[in-house]
């Protein structure tokens, strides 16, 4: 009896692990399809939009308009974003520097951690959270109220005239954006060496831009285009494939604010050891 | 004067005298996640009638619409328009054919950031490229005077009301003189005075455009108004096809709970 009641337990044990053990591998096999299939279609994405952004009619009109919403309205959060960026690095980095005799060193440094590293990253950061948002609440709540079906049943190609025209200004503009951050930066910095020193204008700026070659600006403007690039495409990505409902339109918006962030992160990450195996 | 059952005679004569049919489907079939939401749907449109497609809310009439002009992809059957298979055309080709079809959506789906004259101007530039600055003027003034929101065209949608927004959008599909139209439950949402304008305003666009239409509709005064011909959906498949007439007097249940 004792035998009988043991077989039981060992059978009941072995098919009590198969079950859980098919169920994970079911389980784990849906998670990799779910991966897989989005990976599919962000290629897809990727295929159709370049496709697209070389076909004879390019919407010029939506371009611009897309390049005044994305530059000029996100001039002022880039101003300021950009001008407390250097005065905090110069408030915080020149008592380190007093100490050890080297405040003319303090505009240079700035400026090639900004121009370099800080005014980039910081500066597409914060373009993540504005325009690569912006982009996915507004074309998930266009693809909620079906404004991309009726696009579509209009034979006006919605790829073209949203996505294309949305990617390829925030290519261009977050570069420049960028840039200007990097100035009002280093005009910050000047204005925060004159809180507890005094320093004038050209001597400052001519020493930000001594240790600052051509070939420093290069690897910072190029991974900037990446960064804009990713920025609009996450964006449009996100909206374009928001689901249903109107909970998708914050879901779109708020995945599109992380997946750009953590891109940009890691574009980053490969830009500066591309950049540092290019340059030694 | 004509009597109510005097026009309904005439609509269906209508049919039976342009018996070719601009739409032809058959044995469609479309499921979402096992779940089959058109089980052999079979139908035709007829030139230049206004076919009435009800049905409660999820028996699969939008569906049948969205498969009509790809909007979905059918798991089967067949689906002829102008004698051109949909499910065979190429891209170019499908947009050539959307041209000719003027899809009204349930929710108006006006372009948000535009202001109702970009909402005309958008489709017909890139539609009508024939057209001189002055024609699109003029085709918009007269599409606007057509759905009496003549002086709209610089409106905001979120200024609109719920049926300026449906006129709106009806102003939007018709301005490229479409051949067929299909509505996509038209008055719902609305009150009932101004879900009988906007029937009013369907059967305005068939006189005067002449288009053949699929209006899709769980309103039995929206289908009173519009229909040459009635089919009732049920659970994805067609339960009922044929005039208003003989739904008005069926004695199924299935049709009596429409027709009350």
């Amino acid at each position: 009896m004792r035998k009988f009641t043991s077989v039981i337990k060992v059978k009941g044990f072995a098919v009590h692990h198969s079950r859980r053990l098919s169920e994970t591998t079911l389980e784990k096999t849906q998670i990799a399809s779910i991966f897989f299939a989005e990976v599919a279609r962000v290629f897809l994405f990727i295929t159709v939009l370049v496709r697209e952004s070389f076909s004879r009619d390019f919407e010029l009109r939506e371009f611009f308009r897309q390049c005044f919403q994305i530059g000029y309205k996100t001039l002022p959060l880039v101003s300021v974003t950009g001008a407390i960026m250097g005065l905090v690095l110069t408030i915080q980095s020149r008592p380190v520097l007093v100490d050890f005799g080297a405040v003319s060193w303090l505009p240079g440094m700035v400026s090639v951690s900004l121009i370099k590293e800080m005014g980039p990253v910081i500066t597409a950061l914060i373009c993540a959270g504005k325009i690569g948002s912006g982009m996915g609440a507004e074309l998930g709540s266009m693809k909620v109220t079906e404004q991309i079906e009726a696009m579509e049943v209009s034979s006006i190609n919605p790829m073209r005239f949203l996505v294309v025209t949305r990617v390829a200004a925030a290519t261009l503009m977050i570069p420049l954006l960028i840039l200007y951050a990097d100035a009002l930066g280093i005009l910050g910095s000047w204005a925060g060496a004159n809180i507890k020193g005094s320093v004038s204008f050209v001597l400052f700026f001519s020493q930000a831009f001594s240790p600052v070659d051509f070939i420093d600006f290069l690897p910072a403007v190029l991974k900037s285009f990446f960064f804009g690039a990713v920025i609009g495409l996450v964006g449009c990505y996100k909206g374009y494939n928001a689901g249903r409902g109107t909970e998708s339109v914050g879901v779109a918006a708020n995945s599109a604010v992380v997946m750009a962030s953590l891109l940009v992160i890691i574009i980053d990450l490969i830009a500066v050891q591309i950049t540092d195996m290019l340059l030694l | 004067m004509k009597t109510k059952q005097t026009e309904t005679f005439d609509k269906v004569h209508y049919k039976t005298k342009n018996n070719e049919p601009v739409i032809e489907i058959t044995n469609l079939r479309k499921s979402f996640n096992n779940q089959e939401v058109l089980k052999d749907v079979s139908l035709k449109l007829f030139d230049g009638e206004n076919l009435v497609v009800l049905g409660k809310s999820g028996s699969g009439k939008s569906v049948l619409i969205k498969c009509i002009v790809r909007l979905l992809n059918p798991d089967g059957g067949t689906i002829s328009v102008f004698d051109e298979n949909v499910m065979a055309l190429q891209r170019n080709e499908l947009n050539e054919l959307r041209k000719k079809i003027g899809f009204l959506f349930q929710s108006g789906a006006l372009y948000d950031s535009m202001t109702v004259k970009q909402n005309l101007e958008f489709p017909l530039r890139r539609i009508r490229k024939d057209l001189s600055e002055k024609d699109i003027k003029e085709k918009i003034a007269e599409v606007l005077e057509n759905v009496g929101l003549p002086d709209a065209q610089n409106k905001m949608p979120s200024q609109l009301s719920g049926g300026m927004r449906k006129r709106i959008s009806l102003a939007r599909t018709i301005v490229v003189d479409p051949l067929i139209m299909l509505y996509d439950e038209p008055t719902t949402g609305l009150d009932p005075a101004t879900s009988d304008e906007i029937s009013l305003l369907i059967n305005d666009v068939q006189t005067k455009y002449k288009t053949s239409s699929i209006i899709i509709t769980h309103d039995i005064a929206c289908a009173r108004a519009n229909a040459n011909r009635i089919v009732l959906l049920l659970d994805g498949a067609i339960y009922k096809e044929g005039s208003l007439e003989t739904f008005e007097h069926s004695t199924d249940p299935e049709i009596k709970s429409f027709f009350r």
